[in-house]
């Protein structure tokens, strides 16, 4: 293997990628080459390094240099000064919000500081389209120790000893799933990843799949060993495309290798591996209904018992996981479980990734040891609220989450915690609202998501939903009843207990939750017709300030339903009647006379 | 590729089906192929598919009507994906929905009348850092603001 003085390692997950990173690793080949320093500096493209707001970003080892923003006219002073004469680009470093200081190397940003990357460890470190990167850093050893020095239930009794917990929302211990499908008798079963990752705000199985992908074939084959499956599915959203190619190439060099297909690394131990692009329906995350989609029918759960690892994917046992959870396999088996049971609590171990959104200075993805604080994910990694606007709440678990408060910024973030505060630990989808996103609004954002996907085979998910959205949105049209609070929490109530399958079984969390923390804000749009955040449309009035007008026109002429009136050079006024709350007048208005709420 | 005629839908679908006879899961995977093809799912090419694989056409259609996407009816050259995720929410999606929507004359889900564009809202398309975010085709635009010039000139792209 040729040998580099320096390495370029240049994002290519689906952020940095529309952001122009494959334009900028063209334009570093081109400029080294001009420079004859293609022998000497190696191009990388590699997957997530999570700080998406940032993108492209472009690190330079063995320094490790951390470029943000990285455009291609920027590459060839990179080029010239940092890789031909050994000076760091000033301009190009990331500035860090708290501190406005600029920062130059990967490890003393504090977005990555209060991080601890297990499963993210290879993500934007090596090449996923490359086999040889992921076994230079320990890749498929652990496959290797299993499958010729341990025991199917040797593989079981360390994953029961590690504490493992689904990540995909449910956290249930995996060790404990694998045993049962390993139980079930039969001679042909299954092992299926699921990565229709649906939730709106959650991308860390995205970026693993884009980043790592040879790690969860690694563990989906350790485990399909340890329950004796021998054949497995990656069920993907369509909506994935760069992660459904990596993971093809994925498979094909791991196939090349030996390492998947008949007889792994000369063992008795055969597995097949096919990818199944889903067609988008939300509730085909639910495993009873990936199954069926997998069959080829409509994707709708159906009642448990029996469980799928008695009756899954054509009547055979199957055992299925999420991406998260299976990329944690290798690492668990390769380290030993006491290794990864050492983080967390006492009852959720290792870390979990989480997707921080919303109103935070740094998006992104953060992989953090269970048990940190709301608190130091918002403010430390986060670096804050943007615009140093107040925080209100933070969403977690998406529409099957719930929202919490101030007086919850110092709870640890564990299963048992976040369900005792009304939330869940979900998949991981973390956005931060401040004070000027309504919490009405929030609720009925995620229940119209939850109400359109309702598969429809359940009446209270399918009936339920509906009327819950019914009431909301007349809450937020202004015509809200003082009765329809109770309502909400009767349906939210019975729907939660009389679902079918998790979708409506915590459809209603979002409005639940809100009510309990922001029945204030609910009480305003109901008896004073009034939305404290300003967010609701319906409930909006624009006001010219006729002390600020200078009567220059602009908003009359921009308004596109003619309701300002006024002369030149006087105070106009807002027809409020035919005024259909467009903010085009506040938009255009040159001295900020008009206001809204 | 455009199929016109009945014949070429079925020697289409024939080729398509092939691999999957006599095999488990099949009815998914051709039914996204067949509409990679052809663009949507003609009523003369479901029939074909429920000839080839013997499955009843009234399964199928409830399979195409379940996932949002499979599409009955023609689609625009191009498909613009407006993403409405949590992220995307809070920073403005709604706000260039609309405005996608009266710059193209369109409703959601709605297609152009020179089939230019098919305006469709989606979940979350995973790029919540760069929200509010497009997709058009298979790019991803990301931090857009509702500036109807700017919005102009990136569906000009598209022709």
């Amino acid at each position: 293997m040729a040998l580099y003085r320096a390495h370029v390692l240049i994002c290519h997950g689906t952020g940095c990628a529309s952001g122009g990173s494959p334009k900028v690793l063209e334009t570093f080949r081109e400029e080294l080459q001009k420079k004859n320093l293609d022998k000497e500096v190696l191009v990388i493209a590699t997957g997530c390094h999570g700080m998406c707001e940032f993108g492209p970003i472009v690190v330079v080892y063995p320094e490790g240099t951390f470029y943000s923003q990285v455009k291609p006219e920027d590459v060839a002073e990179i080029v010239e000064e940092h890789l031909y004469k050994g000076r760091i680009v000033n301009r190009l470093l990331y500035k860090e919000p708290i501190s406005a200081q600029k920062v130059c190397h990967y490890k003393e940003i504090p977005f990555y500081g209060k991080q601890h990357r297990i499963v993210l460890s290879n993500c934007g470190y090596i090449n996923p389209d490359n086999i040889d990167e992921y076994i230079s850093r320990d890749g498929y050893q652990a496959l290797g120790k299993c499958i010729t020095e341990m025991s199917p239930a040797a593989v079981i009794e360390e994953m029961k000893k590690s504490g493992l917990r689904g990540r995909g929302g449910g956290g249930f211990p995996t060790g404990l799933k694998w045993s049962f499908c390993a139980a079930s008798p039969g001679n042909k079963k299954y092992v299926i990843c699921n990565a229709d990752e649906g939730d709106p705000g959650a991308f860390m199985d995205r970026s693993i799949l884009e980043g790592d992908p040879h790690a969860v074939l690694e563990g989906m084959m350790i485990g399909a060993y340890a329950m004796g499956a021998d054949e497995g599915y990656i069920y993907c959203r369509a909506e994935y495309p760069l992660a459904i190619k990596r993971l093809q190439t994925a498979i094909h060099q791991a196939t090349e290798y030996g390492l998947l297909g008949e007889n792994v690394l000369g063992t008795d131990f055969s597995f097949d591996l096919h990818i199944k692009e889903g067609a988008g329906a939300f509730v085909c995350g639910e495993e009873t209904a990936l199954m069926a989609s997998i069959e080829g029918q409509r994707g709708m759960p159906r009642p448990r018992p029996p469980f799928p690892a008695v009756k899954g994917l054509w009547g055979k046992p199957t055992n299925i996981n999420n991406v998260e959870t299976w990329a944690n396999v290798p690492r668990i088996m390769l380290q030993g479980a006491e290794c990864f049971a050492a983080m967390g609590t006492e009852k959720s171990k290792g870390t979990k990734v989480f997707a921080l959104t919303g109103k935070v200075k740094n998006t992104g993805l953060v992989e953090v040891p269970m048990g940190i604080t709301i608190r130091e994910i918002v403010y430390e990694i986060g670096g804050g609220i943007i615009g140093d606007k107040k925080f209100k709440a933070v969403q977690i678990g998406g529409p099957s989450g719930g929202c919490l408060v101030e007086e919850h910024l110092d709870l640890p973030v564990d299963y048992e915690s976040l369900t005792a505060a009304g939330a869940i630990m979900g998949s991981g989808g973390l956005v931060v609202l401040d004070e000027s996103n309504c919490m009405v609004d929030t609720a009925k954002f995620f229940l119209e998501f939850t109400q359109r996907e309702s598969c429809g085979k359940c009446v209270p998910c399918r009936e339920g939903t509906k009327k819950m959205l019914d009431i909301l949105t007349r809450i937020t049209e202004g015509n809200g009843k003082p009765e329809d609070l109770d309502t909400l929490q009767y349906l939210g109530e019975q729907i939660k207990a009389t679902s079918l399958c998790a979708l409506g079984g915590t459809a209603p969390n979002p409005v639940l939750t809100t009510l309990k923390y922001f029945r204030h804000e609910y009480e305003a749009h109901i008896n004073e017709k009034r939305c404290p955040a300003g967010a609701c449309q319906s409930l909006l009035r624009y006001t010219i300030d006729p002390a600020k007008c200078i009567g220059c026109t602009k908003c009359a002429r921009n308004c596109p339903v003619n309701c300002i009136s006024g002369k030149v050079k006087e105070p106009h006024l807002i027809d409020q009647e035919k005024c259909i709350k467009c903010g085009a007048c506040m938009a255009n208005c040159p001295v900020g006379a008009i206001s809204k709420g | 590729m455009v199929v016109g005629t009945q014949q070429d839908a079925r020697s289409l679908v024939r080729e398509i089906t092939a691999p999957w006879k006599g095999k488990q899961g099949g009815v998914i995977p051709v039914l996204q192929e067949t509409q990679k093809q052809i663009g949507y799912l003609s009523r003369e090419a479901m029939e074909a598919i429920s000839e080839e694989l013997s499955v009843p056409l009234a399964e199928l259609y409830g399979v195409a009507t379940f996932y949002a996407q499979f599409h009955l009816k023609p689609r625009g050259r191009h498909i613009i994906r407006v993403c409405r995720g949590t992220a995307c929410h809070v920073r403005g999606s709604a706000k260039i929905m609309e405005r996608i929507m009266s710059m193209l004359g369109i409703e959601e889900n709605g297609t152009t009348e020179d089939l230019r564009f098919t305006l469709e809202p989606v979940a979350c398309l995973g790029c919540c850092g760069l929200a509010p975010v497009v997709m058009i085709d298979e790019d991803t635009h990301g931090r857009l603001t509702d500036d109807p010039a700017k919005l102009q000139a990136f569906l000009d792209n598209y022709s």
